[in-house]
């Protein structure tokens, strides 16, 4: 058994009052964005909870623009950015989740991206990026293009190394002395926060 | 300030300060720094910085089984352990394809809503702490102190519960539980009449929440707010009701909203959500029946003690789901749950091994921290003070 | 002084008078920071009130304060921050470790986590629990008092070490 099984408890209802919405929406994007999608995972038949989109990199920023805009999509609210370490090539996937606060319904994104590759940064769309994309690269070292502020944000700012590599041990200290200075330039009218 | 006459004369004429606030600091709630620059008192820019208790959860939920993790949940938003608890057993019971007892299920949502109460006094208590009201934080803390002794008869400890498992809960609920917490929601609705009648109308309160620090609707969507700081500025969200899980569905309850999104609608929202909640626990507590608090599927129910000692497949089950785990099965998924600060996510990703491959708890208080900046642009540094209590930042779940 | 170099019986009693005020009435800092902070709370509320053993002065800040409550988990990040603060108290100064991640790291044995905050400051009291129960703290902090009418505690005994002359001054410091 697994999740595959529609628990009702827990959101086993999301298929039968989604279902039809992401079928048509799924339908509409496949035929809009042709070239920059690679795969498409639905439930119930892949082991998901939603659609994931796997997007070419290149075209991530058009895709999430025409979520947030169009009508009949509407995903408006941005749940959450992560990414994950998946140890083969390309090394990481850089995940949105994003969310309708109008019809309530949830959908994936994933870009599949190389060790030492940029992926665009999504501030100019959710300010709401701005710290998430931030965390990613501290955890995994993936920089963000056109973002305003890109340093460490959970770690001390002379931490070497991405913790949430596969490769960084799980005991790796790193010990400091002195305390973290203020960057007083970060305030200045130069620097976007 | 932008229109004053520059006097070229005046060497202090466009001088800034730029002050540090924390990481030790009584107004900032458990360990964030804020460095600000101050035209006088008003605050032209700000940034914000978290870290200080980073715990490195998520590699750790790489690195222990799903039962093991449990542990770490209580310790994401520290105030309201018992509702994160009952998110990430529905996760990992999502990825599963688990169905639980009906009545562990009654007595997790519960647990959540009194996790939700107990963090709503504590937190509107320490809002007045800051703004000088001491004693009124002491009325609701006493509710709270009277909430723990019943959460410890029903799981042994008093903040970081670690009550509920995946599957299941561990232990029922004793012998004339359901009476306590049922006097006890009755004497905390007494308390918040009191405390509503000492703080609302009070003209000192009014003055420094109203008008402070606001945040509208639009920028609540931009900046991913979730919870009842966005159901403050008008964002009528509320996971319970629109995306329901467990048996909210079955239940009636009332969702405050508020218009402005200033610090007094943040109060008045999560005061309201107090009662709310108490009126849930009435509800779950009548219609809960005695049954079983635990599924009996193999993978997640740990053999009880008489079993293990005396038979040997009781002792063999024990011991490999100590010493390796279960298998969970292949898939992705992310759960979110209604927790006290908003949607508190968790984002799994299982290869079908005993542990997970990415554990991704997405924290709504992040998203409330980011958005302060914005929030105290051109307001006092006393208003930042009062702004960073309304919004509740936990720093367990900030830093995770 | 007698001819020994002992002192003599007036001078003791004096320095116990000292002693006993110093343990009735110890300033805490409550350096709160994680889920042992909420239990720190608990113990500075009217519930178990710990203003009952004296040390209801809550003060934020080091220079006012004598007694450091390291209340939850201190990380790479913050320990600099700890080592800052604790320097800037004025001696005698106490420290009371709450809880098992300040003690020893807790159940955090990662990347971030100082393993126990005695590496970086000397600790007179650990309070084991996760968190320990707003009893444990007031029951540490009854312990600390015990030390300090003794003269036990790392700060007590730095200064009788590093004591140079016996002058009357300096014994009835200690």
């Amino acid at each position: 058994m697994d999740i595959r099984k529609q628990v009702l408890t827990n959101y086993g209802d999301w298929f039968t009052r989604f279902g039809d919405i992401w079928k048509t929406q799924l339908l509409q994007l496949g035929q809009r964005f042709v070239t920059e999608i690679e795969l498409i995972r639905t439930p119930p038949v892949d082991a998901t909870d939603v659609p994931i989109i796997f997007v070419k990199k290149n075209a991530l920023l058009s895709i999430l623009l025409f979520l947030k805009e169009e009508p009949g999509f509407c995903y408006d609210f941005l749940s959450d950015i992560t990414a994950t370490d998946e140890e083969n090539e390309p090394r990481f996937e850089v995940v949105y989740n994003l969310f309708s606060t109008t019809k309530f319904n949830r959908i994936r994104i994933k870009t599949r991206v190389k060790d030492g590759e940029d992926v665009q940064s999504a501030v100019d769309i959710w300010p709401a990026a701005n710290w998430a994309e931030r965390e990613i690269f501290d955890m995994f070292g993936i920089k963000f293009l056109g973002h305003p502020d890109l340093r460490r944000i959970l770690m001390d700012e002379r931490f070497q190394g991405h913790p949430l590599r596969k490769d960084y041990p799980l005991r790796g200290y790193q010990i400091f002395t002195e305390p973290e200075p203020v960057n007083a330039e970060l305030l200045d009218s130069g620097a976007r926060k | 300030m932008a229109n004053a006459v520059h006097d070229p004369d005046d060497i202090w004429d466009d001088a800034r300060s730029i002050i540090n606030i924390g990481p030790t600091h009584p107004a900032m709630h458990g360990a964030l720094r804020m460095v600000a620059k101050l035209n006088g008192e008003t605050i032209e820019r700000s940034y914000c910085e978290f870290g200080f208790t980073h715990r490195a959860k998520e590699k750790l939920g790489e690195n222990r089984t799903y039962h093991q993790f449990i542990v770490y949940t209580d310790r994401l938003n520290y105030c309201s352990s018992l509702a994160n608890n009952v998110t990430y057993a529905m996760a990992v019971e999502r990825l599963m394809g688990l169905e639980i007892p009906e009545r562990a299920i009654w007595i997790r949502m519960i647990c959540a809503e009194v996790a939700r109460v107990i963090d709503h006094l504590i937190c509107i208590g320490i809002n007045a702490v800051d703004l000088g009201a001491f004693s009124y934080f002491l009325y609701g803390y006493h509710q709270r102190e009277e909430a723990y002794t019943f959460i410890e008869k029903l799981c042994g400890a008093r903040l970081t519960t670690s009550f509920v498992r995946i599957g299941g809960l561990i232990y029922n609920a004793p012998e004339g539980w359901e009476r306590e917490v049922e006097a006890w929601v009755k004497r905390t609705r007494e308390v918040v009449d009191e405390m509503d009648r000492l703080l609302t109308d009070n003209k000192i309160w009014r003055k420094r929440t109203v008008e402070v620090a606001i945040f509208n609707r639009e920028d609540c969507i931009k900046y991913s707010f979730t919870g009842p700081n966005a159901r403050a500025a008008g964002l009528d969200i509320d996971l319970r009701r629109d995306q329901p899980c467990m048996f909210y569905k079955e239940l009636e309850f009332d969702v405050p909203t508020a218009q402005n999104g200033d610090v007094f609608d943040r109060y008045i929202v999560r005061l309201e959500e107090i009662r709310q909640s108490l009126n849930i626990i009435l509800q779950c507590l009548n219609r809960i029946k005695p049954g079983t608090v635990w599924c009996e599927d193999k993978r997640v129910r740990i053999p009880d003690k008489d079993v293990v000692y005396n038979t040997m497949e009781g002792l063999i089950h024990h011991f490999k789901f100590f010493m390796t785990g279960f298998d969970v099965p292949e898939g992705e998924a992310y759960t979110q749950f209604e927790a006290v600060n908003g949607e508190l996510g968790f984002y799994i990703v299982s290869k079908g091994h005993p542990r997970a491959h990415r554990m991704r708890i997405r924290g709504p208080s992040v998203y409330h921290f980011q958005g302060l900046s914005k929030m105290v642009e051109g307001e006092k540094i006393a208003d930042m003070v009062a702004a960073l209590g309304s919004i509740n930042v936990i720093a367990g779940e900030i830093d995770r | 002084m007698s001819k020994d170099g002992a002192f003599g019986f007036l001078t003791t009693r004096l320095a116990e008078l000292v002693n006993w005020g110093r343990k009735n009435s110890l300033w805490p800092l409550p350096y709160g920071t994680s889920c042992c902070g909420i239990e720190l709370m608990s113990a500075l509320c009217s519930d178990y009130d710990i203003s009952r053993f004296g040390a209801e002065v809550v003060r934020f800040s080091p220079r006012q304060s004598d007694l450091l409550i390291v209340a939850g988990i201190i990380n790479t990040k913050m320990a600099p921050v700890l080592k800052t603060i604790y320097d800037q108290m004025s001696d005698p100064k106490f420290v009371m470790s709450v809880g098992a991640c300040a003690s020893s790291g807790g159940i955090f044995n990662v990347y971030s986590v100082l393993q126990g905050i005695d590496t970086v400051i000397p600790v007179d009291v650990y309070v084991p629990g996760c968190p320990p129960s707003a009893e444990g703290i007031l029951h540490a902090l009854l312990r600390l008092q015990v030390m300090v009418s003794r003269g036990d505690t790392h700060s007590q005994k730095r200064i009788i070490g590093s004591r140079k002359s016996h002058t009357l001054i300096d014994q009835i410091r200690v």
